[in-house]
């Protein structure tokens, strides 16, 4: 299955910049589906960056967090071709890992 | 050759010690700490009011500042998806949040800063409805924010 993470981060001399887009429904537990019944809670709680054995970011979200969400950031310390890992839970415990090359 | 169960004293003494530190560390401090913590603030998401939900996550209240520019749109057609973003000339942030005064739960988002990463983040956030957008920064153990109006024209939450 492909990865549910896609993530571009490039080096620009000391800064690296990262933009992640994951594929999650983020519902929040107050929509109803076509047939009125409550579609559960499901979203990603935290999110994080980490890179050189050390986190550069991590995210603690709630449910008013778009759909597929997106968040840019950017940190110093790293160079082209380091390894980034991202990884993401959820409230149901589902999670994905993903690890990208700096560019 | 005593030199030696003595030094192995030592280092079990200096691992008690330590032990006896992290044991520490763990209690449960005051909310005030609860940004520091690693752990999911499940809590402060949870409740529905801003000022609650700001209290429950950094057991403080923030001061406006002009030093944490917030940029979002003055109209958004689609309340599921409003790119968010922040933005400050602050030294030594450790955290930004994001809460939406008039969503069912007022925190959206929350973001640790460990040292070496920019002050600064973009995001898309869901709004129910027009309502007040707060970012808020901790640096330096002081929490600064702005806030800024956004027009809504469609809800973010189905229905």
């Amino acid at each position: 299955m492909a990865s549910s993470i896609r993530v571009r981060a490039t080096s620009n001399g000391d800064i690296t910049e990262v933009q992640t887009l994951i594929q999650h429904p983020m519902d929040t537990g107050l929509v109803k589906d076509a047939k009125g019944e409550l579609i559960p809670a499901h979203f990603i709680q935290q999110l994080t960056f980490e890179c050189n054995g050390k986190d550069v970011f991590v995210a603690d979200w709630g449910t008013a967090v778009s759909k597929d969400p997106y968040v840019k950031f950017s940190f110093k310390g790293a160079r082209k071709g380091d390894d980034l890992k991202i990884s993401w839970t959820d409230n149901k415990g589902g999670s994905d890992t993903i690890t990208a090359k700096i560019a | 050759m005593t030199p030696r169960p003595l030094a192995t004293r030592r280092l079990i003494l200096q691992g008690a010690a330590s032990v006896a530190l992290l044991g520490l560390g763990n209690l449960p401090f005051a909310p005030a700490r609860a940004a520091a913590n690693d752990k999911y603030p499940e809590q402060a998401f949870k409740l529905k009011n801003e000022a609650d939900a700001i209290k429950a996550l950094y057991g403080r209240t923030a001061e406006p500042s002009d030093k944490v520019k917030l940029d979002a749109p003055e109209i958004a057609e689609n309340g599921g998806v409003v790119p968010i973003s922040v933005t400050t000339t602050l030294d030594k942030v450790t955290s930004i949040s994001f809460f939406v005064a008039e969503n069912p739960n007022a925190l959206a988002a929350s973001y640790r800063i460990p040292d070496g990463t920019i002050p600064g983040v973009a995001n898309r956030l869901k709004m129910a409805k027009t309502t007040n957008v707060t970012a808020i920064v901790e640096a330096d153990g002081k929490l600064y924010s702005a806030t800024k109006e956004v027009k809504v024209t469609v809800g973010g939450c189905g229905g």
